[in-house]
Order: C-alpha cells, then sequence, then structure tokens
C-alpha cells in the first residue's frame, strides 16, 4: 500500500474516534464553541487530505459534513436529529475507509442521501450559507501521521523521550491537547514526544524480557559460586535491568479512558434507539495499565456498560414511576489497588431480576429448582456469567447477540482478573472488575509437584504453610477430601499431583500453597518450594491453551521451561464440594453471620447400622477419627478406647450398629470439657450444607427426627441423647429436683433445628421447656402465661432480634422480671455491653451446651435465693 | 494436474525417519533441525504433546510424530531428534526418530495417498513419492498440527 495512503488511513481513523467522543460531550453542551471547532476542524482535516490523495466520494461526503457544522459554529442550534445525522455521515465515513483500507480504492456508489440531508440541513436553518473557514495551518503539522496501520487512537502518547519523567507529563496532557481547544499547549507537547509504533514497544518489551530472563540466568550461576568477581557487576546489572524493566513497562501504559473513549456513543446511540435517557459519568480516566491489559479489556467493559443501557436502566417512565430522576446514571471508575486496576461499572437501574434468573436457571437446565432453593442471592447473581444465558426476554439488537456475559467473564478471566457483582433490587447494580495492571513479568512461587516444577503467580498466594505429620499443620481427610485447620478455618486443600495427574501424593508432607481465588480460599499442596522469581509470562502454545490449570508458560534462570499455573483454574478444579465445605466450616464457626444464608446448617452425613444416612451437625463433630480395632478394648459391657491419653466411650446409634471385626474403625468424636465420646459409624459419607428441616420428628430415642438431604431421607442423630450415655453426670442429671422440673423455660429460636436440639438438654437438665419460633410467638407466649421462670433466646432472628425481644420483655411489667439468657452466635464485647444495656443477663455461645445448662442453673439458682 | 509447467517445477524437502517410514516435509516450512534437550513434560496435554522446551530463548511445543500417527509412545529409549517449524506465528517442534538428508523431487511425481493407506496417516499426509526401493510420505505439516478434536478424540 501507498505509503500515504497507510499514513492517512491511521490519521483518519484516530481523528474519527475522537470525533466520536466529541460529537457526544457536544450534543450535551452545545454551546461549547471549543468542542465543535475540534470536531469541525477534525472533519475539515479528513476533507483537505482526501482531496489531496484524489478520494473524491470521500471528499464530497466530509464536505457536506463540514458545511453543516460550519453553522453549527456560526451560531445555528444544535439539534439531537443533527447530531444523529452528523454520527451516521461519521459511520459511513468509517465504512468507506474499511474498504480502502483493504481494497486501496473507493467503494462504489454515492452518499447523494446523506449529502442531500446534511444540505437540506444547513439550508432550512439558514439563508446565507457560511463559507467553510480555513482551518489554522498548524493543525496538520501537529498531526505526525503514525507509520504503523493500528488504527488505535491511543498510541501516541505512549512514548517520551525519558520514559521515567517526561513520559507521564507527555501523555495526559497530549490528550487534553486534543480535547480542549488549547493549540499553544499542544505544540508544546509535538515538541515533548514522539510518535513510537507499537510494533517497536513491544519489541522493546520483548527484548527487556529476555534480559531479564538472562540476569536471572547469571543471578542463578552466580548463586552456586560463593566468591565470585562476578558479584558486584552483576548485581549493578541486575539493578539497571529492573529499572530498564519498569521504563519500559511504562512506555506501555496507557490511560484507561483509551478505553472509555467509544462508550460515550454507545450510550448515546442505545439512548436513541431505546428511547432511554442515560448519563455516561466517567471517573479516573486518566488511571493508566498496560496497553495489552487495556486492549483485552475494551471489549468487556463495552459490553457491560451496553448492559447496563439495556438491562439495567429503566424507561424514563418507569422510573418516574419508581420516584427516580428520569434521567438514568451509568458510573464508570477506575483506580489503582494494590497491583491492580479495579474498574466499577454502576447504574442505578432497576438491578437484577432474581426471579427471572432463577427462573432462567432452572429453564436452561443449568441446575435444579433445589439447587437454587439453597443458593444464596450473589451465587444466583452470578449466574449471568454462565455459558448461554441470557435474561432478555426479547432479543434486542443491543444485547443478546450470543456475547455473552460468559464471554465477558471468560476475557477478564484469560488477563487473570476477576469480575464481580452487586445487585440491589430498585437501585441498580454493580459490576466490578479486578485486572492485574500488566501481564508480561510477574513474581512468582517456584514449586515442585510430582518431580516437576511449576509457577504459581505470587499475586494469588497468601502464605506458606508446611505441612507434615509431625509438625503444627497436620493434613487430615473427610472421606476423601483432604483438608488443612489453620487458624480456626478449616481450609480445604487440593493436591497440585491430583490435579495435574501426576501420580498419588502421600498426603502427610508437603507444603500448602494458601491460595485466594476471589472470596475463596483454598490450599495448593505441593511436595516443595524454591523460591520466587520474577518470570516473563510467554503465552501459551495454541495446543496448549484448553488445559485450564494454566495460564502461560516461562523460562526459568536455568534455562528449562517450566508451566504457569492459573489459580483460577485449579479452583474450579477444587469443584463446588469443597467451596460448600469451606463455606460449612465457615457458617459453623463464625456460625451465621450475615454473609451466610440464614437457614443453612452443615451437616456430616455418615452410615452406622443400616443403609439410609444419618446426619448431625457438623459443628457438634470435633473429629472424625479412625481407630484400630484392635485397640477397642470391653469393658463391663462398654466398648472404650484409649484415645489422647484417656478411656474414651464408644457408643452405638442402635443395637444394629456393628463394630468392625477388623481394620479401622471409622467414629465420630465428641468432645466436651475435656472429655470424648466416640459415636460408631459404619462410613462418612459427606459434608454437605443444607437447609435443614425436620420433617417427620421420631419418638425414637436418639433420633431428632427425619430430614430431606442431597434428596434422600436422613436420620437427624440427637447427639444430646448420647452424651448422657457416654458420661452420667455429662449434664449432671442427678441434680434435677422436683423443684427444678416445675420451673419453666421459654426456648425462643427461629431454627427448628436449634429448637430440636436444645429442648432436651434442657429437659435433661430438670425444666419443663416451651418453645417459641420467633420473638412475635414468644412474647405472645409471655402474655397468655407470664409465670416462666426463664427465657433462653437466639439473638439473631428475623424480624424481631433478640435484643428487641429482650427489650419488649422487660417493658412489659408482667414479664419485666423474667431473667433472659441470650445465645449468641459470637461473643463479642460488644454484643455483651449490648445485651447488658437490654437486660440480657447472661451471654452463651450457640455451641457451648454445657455454658448454657450452667447458665440456666445459675439464673434458677438467683431466682430461688431472690424468691 | 500435470500440466508443463509442474513437470518442471521442482521442491524441495526435508526427509526423516519415524518408526521405519520415510516422511518428507517442503523445506520452506522448516526452521532448522536440532537435538532437543530438556524437554519439560506438559501434565494434561494429549499424548501427541512431548512437551515445552527452550530453543534459544524460545518456548518450542514439541510434538511427538509417532503418537501423532498413532504409532504408539516412544518407549524403546531412543533419543528423538526434532525439526523446528514454524506455524501461525508460533514455534513448534516435530519429535522424529532420524533426520535424513534434502530431496529435490519434482512435482509432477508426487501421486495422491493411496486409498487404503492407514487413516491416521492419510490424515496428515499431502501425497506420496516413489523412490528407489521406498515410499517417502510428504506431510502437511498444518493438519500435523492440527490437533483439535478429530485427532484428540483417536
Amino acid at each position: 500500500m501507498d505509503d500515504l495512503l497507510r499514513e492517512f488511513l491511521t490519521e483518519t481513523n484516530e481523528s474519527l474516534n475522537l470525533v466520536d467522543a466529541e460529537l457526544v460531550r457536544f450534543e450535551q453542551e452545545p454551546n461549547n464553541g471549543a468542542i465543535l471547532g475540534n470536531i469541525f476542524r477534525l472533519v475539515h482535516t479528513i476533507k483537505g487530505t482526501c482531496g489531496f490523495l484524489g478520494l473524491p466520494r470521500l471528499e464530497t461526503l466530509t464536505h457536506a459534513a463540514e458545511t453543516l457544522m460550519g453553522k453549527f459554529r456560526d451560531g445555528m442550534p444544535v439539534t439531537a436529529a443533527a447530531v444523529t445525522l452528523i454520527l451516521s455521515t461519521i459511520d459511513r465515513v468509517k465504512s468507506i475507509l474499511d474498504t480502502i483500507e483493504k481494497s486501496e480504492q473507493e467503494p462504489a456508489g454515492d452518499d447523494a442521501d446523506l449529502i442531500e440531508q446534511l444540505g437540506s440541513m444547513a439550508r432550512d436553518e439558514d439563508a446565507e450559507p457560511a463559507p467553510p473557514s480555513s482551518p489554522p495551518p498548524e493543525l496538520v503539522e501537529i498531526e505526525q501521521p503514525d507509520p504503523a496501520q493500528e488504527p488505535d487512537p491511543a498510541q501516541e502518547p505512549e512514548t517520551g523521550p525519558a520514559p521515567e519523567k517526561a513520559e507521564k507529563a507527555a501523555a495526559k496532557p497530549e490528550k487534553a491537547e486534543r480535547t480542549e481547544d488549547d493549540r499553544s499547549a499542544g505544540d508544546r507537547i509535538a515538541s515533548h514526544s514522539i510518535r513510537v509504533n507499537v510494533d517497536t514497544l513491544d519489541h522493546l518489551m520483548t527484548t527487556v524480557s529476555e534480559l531479564v530472563l538472562t540476569r536471572n540466568q547469571l543471578l542463578e550461576i552466580v548463586r552456586r559460586h560463593e566468591d565470585s568477581d562476578f558479584k558486584v557487576p552483576l548485581q549493578r546489572l541486575s539493578n539497571v535491568t529492573a529499572e530498564l524493566q519498569e521504563g519500559v513497562m511504562k512506555t506501555r501504559m496507557q490511560p484507561i479512558g483509551n478505553a472509555w473513549q467509544k462508550l460515550p456513543r454507545v450510550v448515546r446511540d442505545l439512548c436513541a434507539e431505546l428511547g432511554k435517557d442515560i448519563d455516561l459519568s466517567m471517573r479516573g480516566a486518566d488511571t493508566e495499565l498496560d496497553r495489552q491489559v487495556l486492549d483485552l479489556v475494551k471489549d468487556p467493559l463495552t459490553h457491560l456498560v451496553r448492559n447496563c443501557a439495556d438491562h439495567g436502566i429503566e424507561p424514563p417512565a418507569e422510573r418516574i414511576a419508581a420516584a427516580k430522576p428520569a434521567k438514568g446514571t451509568i458510573r464508570l471508575s477506575a483506580w489503582h489497588e494494590g497491583g491492580h486496576i479495579i474498574i466499577e461499572i454502576a447504574d442505578n437501574g432497576r438491578g437484577l431480576d432474581l426471579a427471572r434468573i432463577k427462573a432462567k436457571v432452572i429453564e436452561k437446565g443449568l441446575a435444579s429448582e433445589a439447587q437454587i432453593a439453597a443458593k444464596s442471592e450473589a451465587e444466583i447473581c452470578n449466574y449471568i456469567f454462565a455459558p448461554g444465558f441470557s435474561t432478555a426476554a426479547q432479543v434486542t439488537s443491543i444485547s443478546g447477540r450470543g456475547v455473552g456475559m460468559d464471554v465477558v467473564r471468560n476475557n477478564i478471566e484469560q488477563i487473570g482478573g476477576t469480575v464481580d457483582l452487586k445487585s440491589v433490587p430498585g437501585a441498580g447494580t454493580t459490576f466490578t472488575i479486578k485486572i492485574p495492571l500488566t501481564l508480561a513479568i510477574v513474581s512468582a512461587l517456584i514449586v515442585e509437584a510430582g518431580g516437576e516444577r511449576f509457577a504459581i503467580p505470587q499475586l494469588a498466594v497468601l502464605e506458606l504453610v508446611r505441612a507434615g505429620n509431625n509438625g503444627e499443620h497436620r493434613i487430615e481427610r473427610i472421606k476423601d477430601a483432604p483438608v488443612l485447620r489453620l487458624r480456626n478455618k478449616l481450609l480445604p486443600l487440593v493436591p497440585l499431583r491430583d490435579v495435574l495427574r501426576l501420580g498419588e501424593c502421600d498426603g502427610a508432607n508437603g507444603f500448602v500453597v494458601v491460595t485466594q481465588v476471589g472470596s475463596q480460599v483454598f490450599g495448593v499442596v505441593v511436595d516443595g518450594v524454591f523460591h520466587t522469581e520474577e518470570i516473563v509470562i510467554k503465552p501459551m502454545s495454541s495446543k496448549l491453551r484448553h488445559i485450564p490449570v494454566f495460564s502461560g508458560t516461562t523460562i526459568l534462570g536455568d534455562g528449562s521451561v517450566i508451566m504457569i499455573i492459573d489459580p483460577n483454574g485449579v479452583a474450579q478444579t477444587l469443584g463446588r464440594a469443597a467451596a460448600a465445605a469451606a463455606r460449612a466450616e465457615n457458617a459453623a464457626l463464625e456460625s451465621r453471620d450475615e454473609d451466610t444464608d440464614e437457614d443453612t446448617v452443615s451437616l456430616l452425613v455418615f452410615r452406622a447400622g443400616s443403609q439410609q444416612p444419618k446426619a448431625v451437625p457438623l459443628s457438634l463433630v470435633t473429629r472424625l477419627e479412625e481407630i484400630d480395632c484392635r485397640k477397642i478394648e470391653i469393658s463391663d459391657g462398654r466398648h472404650l478406647v484409649q484415645y489422647r491419653d484417656q478411656l474414651m466411650p464408644l457408643l452405638r446409634i442402635d443395637d444394629a450398629t456393628q463394630l468392625k471385626k477388623e481394620g479401622a474403625q471409622p467414629i465420630l468424636v465428641f468432645s466436651d470439657h475435656g472429655r470424648s465420646m466416640g459415636l460408631v459409624a459404619d462410613e462418612i459419607v459427606d459434608i454437605v450444607e443444607e437447609k435443614l428441616d425436620i420433617e417427620v420428628s421420631s419418638d425414637r430415642p436418639g433420633l431428632l427426627g427425619y430430614a430431606v438431604i442431597k434428596g434422600a431421607t436422613t436420620e437427624i442423630v440427637d447427639v444430646g441423647h448420647f452424651l448422657p450415655q457416654a458420661f452420667e453426670d455429662w449434664f449432671r442429671r442427678r441434680d434435677a429436683s422436683a423443684a427444678r422440673l416445675s420451673r419453666s423455660v421459654l426456648l425462643v429460636d427461629d431454627s427448628p433445628f436449634f429448637r430440636e436440639l436444645l429442648t432436651p438438654l434442657i429437659k435433661a437438665a430438670g425444666y419443663r421447656v416451651v418453645t417459641a419460633a420467633s420473638a412475635a410467638d414468644a412474647l405472645a407466649a409471655l402474655k397468655s402465661d407470664a409465670r416462666f421462670d426463664l427465657i433462653v433466646t437466639d439473638t439473631e432472628m428475623p424480624d424481631m432480634d433478640g435484643f428487641a425481644l429482650a427489650e419488649a420483655v422487660r417493658a412489659a411489667p408482667a414479664t419485666a422480671g423474667i431473667p433472659i439468657i441470650a445465645l449468641a452466635a459470637m461473643v463479642s464485647a460488644d454484643a455483651i455491653e449490648r445485651g447488658r444495656a437490654v437486660g440480657f443477663h447472661d451471654f452463651v455461645a450457640k455451641f457451648d451446651r454445657a455454658g448454657l445448662v450452667a447458665a440456666i442453673k445459675e439464673q434458677s439458682a438467683d431466682l430461688g435465693r431472690a424468691a | 494436474m500435470t500440466t508443463m509447467n509442474d513437470a518442471a517445477k521442482l521442491s524441495e524437502y526435508v526427509t526423516f525417519t519415524t518408526a521405519g517410514q520415510l516422511f518428507g516435509l517442503p523445506i520452506e516450512g522448516v526452521q532448522d533441525v536440532f537435538k532437543p534437550s530438556r524437554i519439560t513434560r506438559v501434565p494434561l496435554a494429549g499424548a501427541e504433546i512431548a512437551g515445552v522446551l527452550n530453543l534459544r530463548g524460545r518456548i518450542v511445543t514439541a510434538v511427538e510424530l509417532r503418537c501423532r500417527l498413532g504409532l504408539g509412545r516412544r518407549d524403546d529409549g531412543s533419543v528423538p531428534m526434532a525439526i523446528g517449524i514454524e506455524a501461525k506465528g508460533e514455534s513448534f517442534s516435530l519429535l522424529v526418530d532420524a533426520v535424513g538428508e534434502v530431496l529435490k523431487l519434482p512435482d509432477a511425481e508426487r501421486e495422491p495417498n493411496p486409498i487404503n493407506l492407514d487413516r491416521n496417516l492419510g490424515r496428515v499426509s499431502a501425497g506420496v513419492f516413489r523412490l528407489d526401493g521406498q515410499l517417502l510420505v510428504v506431510l502437511d505439516i498444518d493438519r500435523v498440527l492440527d490437533l483439535s478434536a478429530e485427532a484428540m478424540a483417536a
């Protein structure tokens, strides 16, 4: 292609992109002469060059557009129709340019239609045709042509002669030069910055990457030779390399605003098409990130903004009906956070329609109704990222073109980013994208698994834990799932060997790389950990890209090639089961804090005696053990085993349960106050997180009742029944006097499970128990019969919580004197303080059964003395 | 198919043997021939992928021709040779048993695949030359590297 023509194409494409952005601003501020002047000049420049190059069709069209623009400049009012006309003219110009780029010739045909409209609009509004004034000549010179064919308008501010200082100064003002009518600034900047072909920069980056590799190799060699003369100069080389790397990376940095340039036009067109009124506000447009990342994030961003405009923002009438301003807002913001850039796209529209998402998920077979019912709102929202999902009832031309949100998420995850969403019905949706600043060089942890080395990006790594049988941290197994106790949390583990099918790992010794992906934290078990290294990410071979656990390849200091692990991919293989287990554990420990679904309980499912599964709340189980059958002793008709220097009684759920004759006997260990009891099981099946509804209660001792868990009818075991069997004095039953039996306790808890669980316990302590499922029920019960000696209430309940209940009880004279014990999921100083204020007598942690019995006794003893 | 022009035209082929069979690759497609060292195997990759290796700072994906042709793995302990290929901007290397000489052969003598050619071989073959004493199978490099669903499933 002719050099001249190529330059023209590059330059014109840049100009056109700018015109797009300018025009939309212009429509909003029709009186802004500076914007108009800019647009006019850009169109004029195109026209002038077309004439020079002999492109008559383009010249005629731009001439007509210029004439109309000239009118506007001379004070003709700008109408929406006029802007639309000019935009479609520019679209035509673009399509002509496309053809020229492909065939080096103008396409056949003419633009009489547009020219006629442009002409008539210019004539209609003004009798005196103003001749198009000539542009200031120096402007043409400012437009230094880019030899590259890259039609990206964002290239020119990239390079300063001294990357460290001049670059930053150059990048921003040059952009300003285009948007503000400040030519002298433009001139000044032009002399401080030069345009560099993107390929040149990319090549430079590759070269620096090679240099970093070579430096790493040299460092590796020197590491092996203690007294080397190379040490000092190499250190210097190392520093210079690091500086150079940083400098080159900076030249590749571009403001995110470049990716936003097209969005005002997109939103404007959508508004016109959908009859909506939307204001697009952008903040942090000058936040910089690597141009490679920028390129990759452009399309997902556009899609998300389209989505907000199409699905999110309601039509004006609907907005007014909902008492919102008729004009919707889409807010784009970007900022740096750590080594990441955060981009937020927020609309103040209607929010996601959960019911419709649910219906769609079920319709598309992405999940069953039961599965959906068990999910939190956030989880349901995330289904919009599932492949093949689109909620738009009718496919509009804007969204629903087959490019779904799954593609958005894939694109973002491909560059190591994450996308998250929050939706408030009626108030809007917010998408948060988190992406790394650069893709080229990252710090990585080099690990070993199955005799091979792998790199794990440091960004995802939270900490390293050494695990071994003798150490502080021991890898334990629940059925087949390996887990690790780490500071009050149960960390699901995934052995890298298993993920990569590199043979069995011995399971006991190794290192756990604690990794975070999104909100999910898990441990990757590796055989060994070497060191961290700055690695240059080389793209994966196209033949290997289908393997989700790898994100790329790299060359180490010693010259060998290793694969880079993609934590996202590993998290996927971890599967939902492990994720659920982690959640269940969190739920049990932090017990029902607001993040977890109120009513779900994590349950340990096992078999004992019959084929029918049995379940106990995981929170009550202290430990799962397998005990060598030979160690089980029989004494006085009871099975005992030596366990942690104590004799632990083993109990069978019913007579059908048989102890194994040989091998390992699985048992559930329950511990309390230094005493342990083992419940004999045939097999541990699973850990599930389920909403527990005891549907049929049971009269059989030791059974609370039956519930459907994972589709199977499951017996819910009453642990409270077995504890006294193990130790007669477990609940000090003999203390139960006749006097106490006449005393009554009102137990208030919204969860039927806890009511079922605690009732026998309090009964066992010798009290009459009346239960209430809500604070309102409790107040009603108190009204009909105020002669309760004690109230035990959950603090967290829907509608009216325990604190409010206490206040209500205190407020009524008939009940003001009844002591109240609060059952708190978390006993914090704050909560205790608040509890004192509303009149709780005592605070007991929800799972502290002995504590509850003690508290009840103490309170009723006080009562006895007082009486 | 055989015009006067074609009859006179010669093409050069890099020849090599794998599992006893002589193969040829058009020389334009071949970058270099080298002895591969330190191939890093890639877990979870297809059997055809022998691994990745570092060739002068470039990462090269090594494809085991034996597996690609359905001839089983290289388990006899023999040391392969590698033929470096550039395809669609990526570097590959084909692991073969031994590399032979470069032959100049007239295009006119290239014959289509015999109809009873092994399916695995037929998929990647671009024709056959009858040489003295043996047959040379010309490989179509794009098809050799097309490890898509059809090939993976096989």
